[in-house]
């Protein structure tokens, strides 16, 4: 029963510290994602800023910003759209590197039932990812 | 319109969406989208992409916070994702067929339950009985208090489970964070305490609005020039929001105007839909 008592202390003082890691990773995707949304912003209008804004129509995106290669190589050219889009994936990044970092937590403290659902969700993900790409 | 004033206009609409959505807990997605479609003719494609975004902003923003004060309950969130990220999926996938005058309608009816429900009194309810599948899943836990650590147990985890697996698939059809279907699957039926199931539903949203996100990228439906207002004006308003929550607490008559916008916006949603405006 002693025993018992310890091991949830245990169990709690694990969890309070995969709860702060969680929460750095969280904070710290959305603020440096954001900032990279804001400096592509300021190329993005500085440049763009005068031109006509057309969305009345679903044309997609640009085909520059559909491929990687293309992506980060007009980014580090500076090209505004290129740099907003890449601040965007890592945000959208940021709550699945949540899950994996909440799956090594659970591994830590060996609950495996909750590293396999940990990488359950991960395959969906990844399930989707591939899905997207296929059409 | 230029991209200047058209980046303007969005940045400013979408400060408040963020601000209200966050004063009432109704999440800024439910005022972008019939912002973009209908005020500034966007398609809402687009419109649904970009409120994605946002989502995924406010919720990991907000998360953060809350999952260091441990109220978070960690491991329900994490096995109701399964059922939120599969339906997400689904949502995203249907939505590339569903006519955008179908969704617009959707869009509408969903707003319409959320308003209502946001309005309705919450009551803190304590469970102690423990199921079979709570304890094998380990999903009983307590969270902090004023008056110390309270204990509580989680009910019906299979209907719980089913309505997680809906509210995914409207969130991934529609770009909205459905944490007013999350909380009443977690309130109503799974009869977990009212703090713990909104903090825990804002932690899955962004995990769900990400399943969704990653087809909606590669179909080219997040566009940076409109995302890039919609986000940055999201949350900042809804920074605000939970700065302002702090100090007053009293916000019925708030939920109210919200409620009443929101009806607005989302009668004109079904209008512009059935009419085959959108």
């Amino acid at each position: 029963m002693v025993h018992d008592r310890i091991n949830i202390n245990m169990a709690k003082f694990k969890d309070t510290d995969i709860q702060a890691l969680i929460g750095n990773v969280l904070r710290a995707g959305t603020i440096i994602s954001i900032s990279i949304v804001f400096i592509g912003a300021i190329f993005y209008l500085y440049r763009h800023g005068q031109t006509t804004a057309g969305y009345q129509a679903f044309t997609g995106i640009p085909d520059f910003l559909q491929r990687p290669g293309s992506l980060i190589s007009s980014a580090f050219n500076f090209r505004g759209q290129a740099i907003i889009q890449l601040g965007i994936i890592l945000l959208i990044a940021t709550p699945i590197l949540r899950v994996i970092c909440s799956a090594i937590g659970f591994a830590i403290e060996k609950d495996y039932l909750y590293v396999g659902i940990s990488i359950l969700v991960l395959c969906i993900i990844f399930a989707s990812l591939l899905n997207g790409h296929a059409g | 319109m230029s991209v200047l004033l058209f980046t303007l206009i969005i940045l400013i609409g979408s400060y408040f969406a963020g601000l209200l959505g966050s004063l009432t807990g109704l999440g800024g997605g439910v005022v972008i989208i019939p912002l973009l479609t209908l005020l500034l003719k966007v398609d809402i494609h687009y419109a649904i992409g970009a409120s994605l975004v946002s989502v995924i902003a406010t919720s990991s923003g907000s998360a953060a916070a809350y999952v260091k004060e441990g109220i978070t309950n960690m491991r329900l969130g994490m096995f109701l994702e399964i059922a939120t990220t599969a339906g997400a999926m689904c949502g995203a996938i249907l939505a590339v067929y569903i006519p955008t005058h179908y969704i617009a309608i959707l869009f509408g009816v969903i707003l319409i339950v959320s308003a209502i429900l946001s309005l309705r009194k919450k009551a803190e309810i304590i469970v102690q009985h423990k199921s079979y599948l709570s304890e094998k899943l380990k999903l009983n836990s307590s969270y902090p208090t004023a008056n110390g650590t309270v204990n509580y147990s989680v009910n019906k985890v299979g209907g719980g489970f089913f309505m997680m697996l809906f509210a995914g698939v409207i969130s991934g059809l529609l770009g909205i964070g459905s944490g007013a279907l999350k909380v009443i699957a977690m309130d109503s039926i799974m009869r977990i305490p009212f703090k713990v199931s909104t903090t825990t539903s804002n932690f899955m949203i962004g995990v769900t609005a990400s399943a969704s996100a990653v087809v909606y990228l590669q179909r080219g439906y997040i566009s940076p020039g409109i995302s890039m207002p919609v986000v940055i004006g999201v949350l900042f308003g809804a920074f605000t929001g939970s700065k302002l929550l702090v100090q007053s607490t009293s916000s019925r008559w708030l939920r109210w105007v919200f409620a009443v916008v929101v009806a607005f916006l989302a009668g004109q949603m079904i209008y512009n839909g059935v009419t085959g405006k959108i």
